[in-house]
């Protein structure tokens, strides 16, 4: 079908109302062993239930959920924000589960139940291949089940794993994903092996949020490190949900020790901030900037490129009020880019879309 | 980074007055035995240091180069790095025109060791040592009062037993610690410290215990130090959020050897979450960003260099001028020159501010 753009929203969240929506697509081990062992819900403390950042009020339904119901992300995503593709990256807590092959179950179930409550439903709609990390061979087994559907445009993973993304043992993941023309998306949350913060457990959950931008810059560190983009010189990164504005602040830093320390990773070759450029995106929800506007024009200058950020809303997390889902302090001159070109750009198979 | 020491370049016309707030004086663990009693001296002989890591020597992660110090700041005649007083006045005091440095003494310390009995008895020799070997005879170097910081009463006591001593610049912490820092463990040691008069200063290093990210161990050095401003940028957010600001208003916290660019973006961060969360921290009376801006100061080494200057100038000006001081970190391999490493374009006041005036200000050096 031949879609009219107007925008493409880079994050929207489907909400898996509870293990029951999931237990038709499991096996009847699985769904034997959800039901005698009362697994009722896999909702990550990442995205408290009830957190007023989880969803907007005026979204929540039944049971207080957002993001539950196709008809109303449809209506919302499409129709009040005007955007004419969604990329749904579901968030259901699968990444925390600690046996391999539950988690290799659950994770096969929500793509499944993906495709059928939610790509089938709307053909605007696209998704990402949660994958499970937990076990490497699983992960790429998983791409290889789902990529055949063109409508799955990336393979999806969390700020916070059990190991940085970087680590050699997930290279065959990157490899496939490449193989198959999907970015990576890196989407804030966590796996909960480790503390959020490298100084242990916070006591607040605004710290947890907060920290999610630090576990964005570990895993950038990581991925160029240990040379993920050397190897894979096709791969895209995009960071979801990261807040965006650390970024320069950080390349600079990475930057300066990379020219001091570069024999330990020799494979690097070449700065950290021009490799950035070329791999890795952002989308612009949340978008951490100052009131001011004057400073927050600078904030974009110092990004330094017109390429990198990508539209999305983060439906149904409350991170604005109102219809107008782009951050106020974007640019005019930037919309197009934003909003159309460069999601084009970094998903090849959304373009299979708009021939 | 590894430049040769050069002649003196400048005359001291138009030397600037430099405060330095970050020296690595460095002692040995035998400097430190004559201060520690029998039953520690004989502890640390038997089973030594133990750090929340796994190695009994030397790092987890392998140093650029030995000591990770500049390859020409060993001492001629022998010795450690920042070992050798007259070395020193040599190659930094004297050469840089440094009227003031700050020493910050990594290890050993006892800092962060296991054992916070024997950590006590360690910081306390760390300090005695600084005020002996150093400062009396050069009192241009000014010590910190290393505190054993995960025992927050052990640390109120060294702190009490240096209140008052004018040698004395701030309260030293590693940022690594084993906690967040806004955790009630360690406020006696915030009470002390402002009971003392003396702002706490927080250096990157140390070991947490945790892992160095939060998402599990990197490989690489090059990890380890960056990773050394994520870990800065959740103790900030762990001091405003438990609200130690509210509890100690007079709080100074300097940051050294943190970087400084990604404080503001952490400020904005916190501002943004905070108008959706505030219930959650109703102890918070004001914008998460005005406690930084309030509370914290920041070390320029190693001074973060975009491609355009101009951007870093920006950051400095969000931070606020007055709140950035200069360091070198003699003798580590990252060493700023205090010649070279301030963009070109700040100001002559702007410069004057960061090199001295911000550091007398704070510390109340005359």
């Amino acid at each position: 079908m031949t879609i009219n753009l107007h925008a493409i929203d880079c994050d929207v969240h489907p909400t898996v109302p509870g293990m029951k929506a999931l237990l038709p697509y499991l096996d009847d081990y699985w769904r034997d062993s959800v039901e005698e062992r009362g697994i009722g819900s896999l909702e990550s403390i990442s995205y408290p239930p009830n957190s007023p950042l989880t969803a907007r009020d005026e979204w929540r339904g039944t049971g207080g959920l957002a993001g539950t119901d196709v008809t109303q992300l449809s209506e919302t995503v499409f129709g009040r924000f005007g955007s004419s593709l969604a990329i749904c990256n579901c968030l259901y807590g699968v990444q925390l589960v600690f046996a391999e092959d539950m988690a290799r179950a659950f994770t096969r179930a929500l793509n499944d139940w993906i495709v059928k409550e939610w790509l089938d439903k709307d053909a605007r709609l696209r998704a990402s291949i949660v994958v499970p990390l937990q076990n490497i061979e699983y992960a790429v087994d998983e791409i290889e089940r789902c990529a055949s559907d063109r409508r799955f445009v990336q393979v999806l993973v969390l700020a916070m794993e059990e190991a940085p993304l970087g680590r050699r043992s997930n290279w065959p993941v990157y490899a496939a994903a490449e193989r198959h023309g999907l970015p990576l998306g890196v989407h804030a949350g966590s796996a909960y092996r480790h503390p959020v913060t490298s100084l242990g457990w916070p006591s607040y959950y605004i710290e947890d949020y907060a920290a999610q931008a630090q576990g964005f810059q570990s895993q950038l560190t990581s991925l160029i490190a240990e040379g993920v983009f050397a190897k894979f010189p096709s791969l895209k990164v995009v960071l979801m949900e990261s807040g965006v504005t650390w970024l320069p602040g950080f390349l600079w830093r990475f930057s300066k020790f990379w020219r001091g320390l570069r024999t330990e990773v020799p494979w690097v070759d070449r700065p950290p901030d021009e490799i950035v450029r070329d791999h890795v995106r952002l989308t612009v929800q949340p978008f951490d900037v100052p009131e001011d506007s004057e400073a927050a024009e600078r904030a974009i200058e110092h990004l330094r490129s017109d390429d990198i950020l990508l539209f999305a809303s983060d439906y149904p997390h409350w991170q604005f009020d109102g219809d107008e889902a782009m951050p106020k302090a974007i640019p005019r001159a930037l919309y197009r880019k934003i909003l159309v070109d460069n999601p084009l750009a970094t998903y090849p198979r959304l373009k299979e879309a708009v021939r | 980074m590894n430049i040769e020491a050069r002649q003196p370049s400048r005359s001291s016309r138009t030397k600037p007055a430099i405060v330095d707030v970050d020296i690595h004086a460095k002692s040995s663990v035998e400097d430190l035995r004559p201060f520690l009693s029998n039953r520690w001296g004989d502890y640390l002989q038997t089973y030594g240091q133990r750090s929340r890591h796994g190695y009994a020597k030397g790092f987890p992660y392998p140093k650029g180069q030995p000591l990770a110090s500049r390859r020409d700041s060993w001492p001629p005649d022998g010795g450690l790095p920042a070992s050798n007083l007259d070395f020193m006045r040599h190659q930094h005091l004297d050469q840089y025109g440094i009227t003031i440095g700050i020493m910050n003494p990594l290890s050993p310390t006892g800092q962060g060791d296991q054992n916070v009995e024997f950590g006590a008895a360690m910081c306390f020799a760390a300090n005695e040592f600084q005020i002996e070997h150093w400062n009396r005879l050069e009192p241009r170097l000014r010590a910190s009062v290393c505190v054993p910081y995960e025992d927050g009463e052990l640390s109120r006591t060294e702190i009490r037993r240096r209140a008052g001593d004018q040698r004395f610049a701030h309260v030293l912490f590693m940022s690594r610690t084993s906690e967040l820092l806004g955790k009630r463990r360690y406020w006696p040691i915030f009470e002390a410290a402002v009971e003392a008069g003396l702002p706490v200063g927080v250096h990157v290093f140390g070991y947490s215990g945790w892992a160095m990210t939060n998402s599990g161990w990197p490989s690489f050095y090059i990890e380890e130090m960056t990773e050394h401003s994520t870990s800065c940028q959740a103790m900030v957010t762990s001091l405003i959020m438990e609200g130690v600001f509210e509890r100690w208003p007079e709080l100074k916290i300097v940051l050294i050897e943190a970087g400084f660019a990604w404080l503001p973006a952490l400020g904005w961060r916190l501002d943004n979450a905070w108008k959706k969360l505030k219930n959650e921290v109703p102890h918070l009376k004001k914008a998460p960003s005005e406690y930084i801006r309030q509370h914290f100061w920041v070390s320029t080494q190693p001074m973060e260099e975009p491609d355009d200057p101009e951007h870093v100038i920006d950051v400095m000006n969000w931070i606020g001028m007055d709140h950035i001081l200069f360091a070198s970190d003699y003798p580590h391999w990252d060493f700023d020159d205090p010649f070279l490493a301030l963009p070109p374009k700040l100001t002559a006041e702007q410069r004057g501010m960061i090199y001295s005036g911000n550091a007398q200000a704070l510390y109340g050096f005359a």
